[in-house]
């Protein structure tokens, strides 16, 4: 579904992405772990064509994505849920979603039960959707933000860090909510620091450090590593 | 929904004409003098200018400072034009509207032209590159021969008044206000909000910034073209960095995001230094005292982002009534 060879991005003159490659097939959860620094966010903003690589390639369903522009990867069927939430705060929940269902051509039944799809999956956000995006919790924003880029209908869903910043039951939470968008059809990238929880969700991950991929394979092979378990799973 | 839109446009209507009846019955019975009527024309032009500007400040959220030089452009721009075919005598509304539009759209040009490689970039290059071209363009015209440099450009034909200046700024606010709340105007103000989120859910934003900014100069050129059909008479120094900021400081004062916040702040902001006549050299400090006052108390405008309207106004004195209705039952038990 989503290839990337020797993927190398430079800001300036420095080298944040250090000729990755790595892969994401039909109905995976793939994750990307490592600490502050090593070049997560940067990948996926790549990978959703907001930053331009200085060289490599991406193919996204059999298809070369070079000179493609990131509101064609949105039609294409690609969503991405940008680190921090970033939701519109001004706009209220249901003026969010439907921000989120702009790339699709306009097709009112189809919006109205993809809304509600939405506010099935997520109750808060359909008691809050006349509240503004700004005056929510940061765990229903982070709620919204999935369910924004989900009005897109998306193949794959690309996630960066969904986790951060929020107490333990809503991390749950949205572990579950990843899990079960997945039974549904849709493939997942994870970007997560949270390397436990994203592992256990997870078919497959890679571990990167300072712009290059340092170990790659099962998930449930990971969390059994000894090295993995040092750096990134507390001990 | 679409009964009550009907009908807020409907009550809307209704109380443009009826303002613009009253402005007539005053004109005629000579309760506005002439004097006041040259305010007025200058208040709707500030209307038309500073509400552009909105577009970029407000909704757009990007901070442009040299709105003045894009009022040059369409005040030399139409002036220049309508001289040039004053030969095939066109009916004076006809030719102030060709003239209007024809500087309007090379002010947009030029407008798209001078925004493209800032608003490429994510962050605050606008402000920087609208400052130095508002200052470019005023030097431009300063020493150009078709212009007549600084000796001013005269001969332009005297074609609005009080009539046609309301009606072309009731047009631009009609249009202005159906941009905003278009799919355009939302992707527009999604980029305010912010502009990677905006990009991830498929909005091409360059696209969506430099259309709102041709747009905002398109219309700041049709405000200057109004001036100069005003003013039969045009000196490259009326655009200066002050009048930008003069410009900036309406949209700061009514709102940025509201459009009937601007108008509020057009007719405060200009009838008050033409009425305080001896305070007008103190202008500069006006508006500097204006904004530091208006930062303590109510940074976000006199409306904020929210938009004065005349239902919402019947709405909220029926809610009033039926409360102190309410109230009085309760005396009663
Ligand atoms: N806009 C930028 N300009 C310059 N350098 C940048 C920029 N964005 C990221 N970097 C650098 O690129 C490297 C990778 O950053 P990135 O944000 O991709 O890391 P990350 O793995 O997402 O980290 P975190 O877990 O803290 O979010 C860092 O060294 C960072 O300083
Ligand atoms: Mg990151």
């Amino acid at each position: 579904m989503l290839q990337v060879e020797n993927l190398n991005v430079h800001y300036g003159k420095i080298h944040a992405i250090k000729g990755i490659s790595f892969d994401v097939k039909q109905g995976e959860i793939v994750s990307l772990i490592g600490a502050n620094g090593a070049g997560k966010t940067t990948i996926l903003h790549t990978v959703s064509k907001m930053i331009k690589p200085s060289s490599g390639s991406i193919t996204f369903k059999g298809q070369n994505m070079s000179n493609v522009v990131p509101q064609k990867m949105v039609e294409m069927g690609m969503a991405h849920v940008p680190e921090g939430r970033r939701v519109f705060s001004q706009m209220t929940v249901q003026e969010n979603l439907e921000m989120g269902a702009y790339s699709r051509k306009k097709n009112k039944v189809e919006f109205e039960s993809d809304l509600d799809e939405i506010f099935t999956r997520f109750p808060r956000l359909k008691e809050r959707r006349k509240q503004h995006a700004g005056t929510l919790s940061g765990g229903e924003q982070q709620m919204l933000a999935i369910g924004r880029a989900l009005m897109s209908r998306p193949e794959v869903l690309l996630l960066d860090e969904p986790s951060m910043g929020l107490a333990p039951i809503l991390v749950d939470q949205i572990f579950n909510i990843i899990e079960s968008i997945n039974k549904s059809g849709t493939t997942i990238l994870l970007v997560e620091q949270n390397a436990n929880r994203a592992l256990h969700i997870s078919n497959r991950a890679y571990v990167l450090e300072t712009g290059k991929i340092v170990m790659q394979g099962l998930a449930k092979d990971l969390i059994e590593n000894d090295d993995i378990k040092k750096a990134y799973l507390g001990g | 929904m679409k009964n009550k839109n009907k009908k807020s446009y409907l009550i809307n209507g209704l109380a443009l004409v009826l303002l613009f009846i009253l402005l007539n019955v005053l004109i005629k019975n000579n309760v506005i003098s002439r004097y006041y009527q040259g305010i007025m024309v200058f208040v709707f032009i500030n209307v038309i200018v500073a509400s552009s500007l909105n577009l970029t400040i407000g909704f757009l959220g990007q901070l442009a400072l040299g709105h003045a030089g894009f009022m040059a452009i369409g005040a030399y721009g139409s002036a220049l034009f309508s001289m040039y075919i004053k030969e095939m005598a066109l009916p004076p509304t006809a030719l102030l509207i060709t003239s209007l539009l024809v500087g309007g759209l090379l002010t947009g040009i030029i407008g798209y032209l001078i925004g493209l490689p800032a608003l490429r970039l994510r962050g605050d290059y606008l402000a920087i590159i609208t400052l130095g071209f508002g200052e470019i363009i005023r030097v431009i015209i300063n020493n150009l021969k078709i212009t007549r440099g600084a000796h001013g450009l005269t001969g332009i034909d005297k074609l609005v008044n009080v009539t046609n200046s309301f009606w072309i700024a009731v047009v631009v606010i009609v249009i202005l206000y159906a941009i905003i709340n278009s799919r355009h105007g939302r992707a527009i103000m999604s980029i305010r909000e912010d502009e990677i989120a905006a990009e991830a859910v498929g909005i091409n934003t360059v696209k969506y910034k430099s259309m709102g900014f041709t747009i905002s100069a398109f219309f700041a050129g049709i405000g200057g073209g109004l001036f100069a059909h005003y003013m039969a008479y045009l000196d490259p120094n009326t655009f200066n960095f002050m009048k930008s900021v003069e410009i900036v400081t309406i949209v700061v004062l009514g709102g940025m995001g509201s459009l009937t916040g601007t108008i509020i702040a057009s007719v405060v902001l200009t009838a008050l230094p033409e009425m305080l006549r001896g305070f007008a050299e103190y202008r500069l400090l006006v508006y500097s005292f204006v904004l530091i006052i208006m930062m303590i108390f109510r940074p976000q405008g006199i409306l904020g982002r929210k938009e004065f309207s005349i239902n919402g106004l019947i709405k909220h004195s029926k809610n009033i009534i039926k409360k102190t209705g309410d109230n009085a039952e309760g005396g009663e038990l």
